[in-house]
C-alpha cells in the first residue's frame, strides 16, 4: 500500500518517503533522521537539505507528545463535506512537530493545548489510512 | 543609483462578481493610477502582472493585460506569492528601476475569483497545504490561522472578542470606502453570534473572495519627479518566507516571514516601529491583524490586543491600522490586495485619504501576506 490510499483525499502519491504508509500498516508513525547531522524530519524525507545529502534513517514516534494547537472545521473543501467537522492539530513529541487530526471522538469541551497526547495509525473509511492524535 | 518612487496607483471597485473581464479589470485601475501623470502608455517600460494562477481561467494573463492595456511590444511577465503576489510585483519592480534596465515600470494585480464555481475554488482551498502530507488531513486556510489563534489564545489569554473588537473597526472604515465589497458597519454582537467556520474563527473574522485589480506606477528618482508633484518614496523593502507545512512552524502566535521582513525593511528604511504614521497589514482573518501588530514591533509579542481595546489603531489612535477597511471589508481579491494596501497609504502620504486621512502622515507602512504565512513583504513608503 502506499499513498494513493494516504489520509481522506490523496493529491498525488508519488515520493521516496512512500515507507510512512507502509510502518502506518505496522502500526507505527515514522519520521526520519539525518545519520550525517542528525537533524529530525517530519513530515518524513529522504533528503537533507541541511548537509546536503540523502543519507537519512526511519524512527518511531513514540511517547507523549503535547497538544500546540488545534481547530474544529466546520467547512471541509472538496472531498471532505461529509468529513466535516474534524478537528485539526499540531503536536509536539521532543521538538519534533507533527500536523494531524485529534480522534473524533473527543469533544471540543475536552480540548486544550498543552494537553498530552500519543500519536496513532488510523484505519480510515473505504480501506484508507492515516493517523490520529488521542489524549493520554 | 537613483531612488524609486511610486507615481501613481490604482484600483478597481471590490465586489463579489465583477461582471466584466480581467482586462476590463485592469483597465479600471490603470484608469485611476494614470490619472494627472505627465505620461502616456508608451512611457511605461514594462509590465509586472501579479495574481495566483490557480484562480486564473486565462492561461498566462500578463500576456492578455498588457494588450489589453497597450503596453506591447514593451516586456511583460507574471509574479506570484499567493496573496501578496502584488507587493512581490513592486519588489521586482524596484529592482528593475534601480539596476538601470528601466525607468518606469507598471505593477498590476488582479484576480477574477468569480470565475470559478464555489465548488472549483473549494478544490482549489483543499490544494493548498503541502499536498501530500497536510492537504489528505483537510486543511484550509482559515484552519491554518486558526491553529495561529488558539495557540495565541492559549499563551497570551486573547479573547474572542477581541478579535472580534478589530472586525468591528475595520467594518466602522470599510462603511468609507466606496471601493470596498462590504460596507456594513457590523456591531460586537454580530461578529460573535456569526456562525464558526473553524474554531475559534467565526464568519464575520474571515474576509471574502473577491473580484479586483489594483495598479501601481513606479519610476526612477528623475523621471518621477517630472511626471508628478507627488512622488511617495520606496524606503524600505522586506521580504521572507516560512514552511509550507504548518509542521515546521518554530512559532504558532506569530509570523515569522512577516517578522523577518520588518526587521529586512525598517533597516533598509532607517527607521522604527515608532516612526510609522500610518499602517496597513493583511487582515484575511481577525487574528492576523492582530499578529501583524506584534510582528511588526508595534505592540510586544501578547501585547497586541492593548492596542485593539484602547482602539489605538483607529484614525485618531497612536498608530491607525487599515482604515480603508481591510481586507475583511474590502474583500480580497488575491493578486490585487497588495496593490490596494500600497494604493491606500500612497494616498495618506499625500493628504489625498478624505475622511480617513491621519493628519500628517509622512512614513507609512505595509505589511502583505501570502498563504498561511508563506510569504510576507513589508513595504516601507515615505512622502
Amino acid at each position: 500500500m502506499s499513498f494513493e490510499n494516504f489520509g481522506v483525499v490523496s493529491f498525488t502519491t508519488e515520493t521516496k518517503a512512500s515507507d510512512f504508509v507502509n510502518y502506518l500498516e505496522k502500526g507505527k508513525v515514522m519520521a526520519t533522521r539525518c545519520r550525517r547531522c542528525g537533524t529530525n524530519y517530519f513530515p518524513p524525507r529522504m533528503d537533507c537539505p541541511k548537509c546536503v545529502g540523502s543519507d537519512v534513517e526511519w524512527f518511531e514516534i513514540k511517547g507523549n507528545g503535547r497538544l500546540v494547537t488545534y481547530t474544529v472545521v466546520n467547512y471541509g473543501p472538496t472531498g471532505f463535506e461529509e468529513d466535516a467537522p474534524y478537528t485539526l492539530a499540531i503536536a509536539d513529541f521532543d521538538g519534533v512537530r507533527v500536523f494531524g487530526r485529534l480522534s473524533k471522538s473527543l469533544k471540543e469541551s475536552d480540548i486544550e493545548p498543552g494537553m498530552g497526547v500519543k500519536v496513532l495509525p488510523a484505519k480510515l473509511p473505504g480501506g484508507r489510512i492515516g493517523y490520529e492524535f488521542q489524549k493520554v | 543609483m537613483q531612488d524609486v518612487a511610486i507615481v501613481g496607483v490604482g484600483q478597481s471597485i471590490f465586489s463579489r462578481k465583477c461582471g466584466v473581464s480581467i482586462g476590463e479589470l485592469c483597465f479600471e485601475a490603470y484608469t485611476e493610477a494614470m490619472e494627472g501623470l505627465d505620461i502616456t502608455n508608451s512611457d511605461i517600460d514594462a509590465s509586472i502582472i501579479c495574481s495566483a494562477p490557480e484562480y486564473d481561467k486565462q492561461r498566462s494573463p500578463a500576456g492578455l493585460i498588457s494588450e489589453y492595456l497597450r503596453l506591447t511590444p514593451k516586456p511583460s511577465f507574471y509574479v506570484e506569492t499567493v496573496c501578496s503576489s502584488s507587493s512581490t510585483g513592486l519588489r521586482v519592480g524596484w529592482s528593475l528601476i534601480k539596476a538601470g534596465l528601466h525607468r518606469v515600470v507598471a505593477v498590476i494585480g488582479f484576480q477574477k475569483m468569480s470565475d470559478l464555481s464555489s465548488r472549483e475554488a473549494a478544490e482549489r482551498m483543499s490544494r493548498g497545504g503541502d499536498i501530500i502530507w497536510e492537504s489528505p488531513f483537510g486543511i484550509t486556510m482559515p484552519a491554518g490561522y486558526a491553529m495561529y489563534a488558539r495557540a495565541h489564545m492559549a499563551k497570551y489569554g486573547t479573547t474572542e472578542e477581541q478579535l472580534a473588537k478589530i472586525r468591528v473597526k475595520n467594518s466602522h472604515y470599510g462603511a468609507m470606502n466606496y471601493k470596498a465589497t462590504y460596507r456594513k458597519e457590523l456591531s460586537l454582537d454580530e461578529i460573535l453570534d456569526s456562525e464558526v467556520i473553524t474554531s475559534p474563527l467565526k464568519k464575520f473574522d474571515c474576509c471574502a473572495n473577491a473580484d479586483g485589480a489594483s495598479c501601481i506606477i513606479i519610476a526612477g528618482g528623475d523621471v518621477a519627479k517630472r511626471v508628478t508633484n507627488l512622488p511617495i518614496w520606496i524606503v524600505g523593502l522586506g521580504a521572507a518566507t516560512d514552511t509550507m507545512t504548518m509542521s515546521g512552524r518554530e512559532s504558532l502566535t506569530g509570523l515569522r516571514c512577516a517578522q523577518e521582513a520588518g526587521r529586512q525593511a525598517y533597516e533598509m528604511a532607517g527607521v522604527g516601529p515608532g516612526d510609522i504614521d500610518v499602517a496597513e497589514v493583511h487582515d484575511c482573518f481577525t487574528i492576523a491583524e492582530l499578529m501583524a501588530y506584534e510582528d511588526l514591533g508595534f505592540a510586544k509579542p501578547g501585547k497586541g490586543t492593548e492596542l485593539v481595546d484602547s482602539k489605538e489603531t483607529y484614525v485618531d489612535g497612536k498608530k491607525p491600522v487599515n482604515v480603508d477597511g481591510g481586507l475583511l471589508s474590502k474583500g480580497h481579491p488575491i493578486g490585487a490586495t497588495g496593490g490596494s494596501q500600497i494604493r491606500t497609504i500612497v494616498n495618506q502620504l499625500r493628504g489625498q485619504a478624505g475622511e480617513i486621512q491621519v493628519q500628517g502622515a509622512e512614513i507609512g507602512l505595509v505589511h502583505n501576506i501570502g498563504g498561511v504565512g508563506q510569504y510576507g513583504n513589508v513595504t516601507i513608503l515615505r512622502r
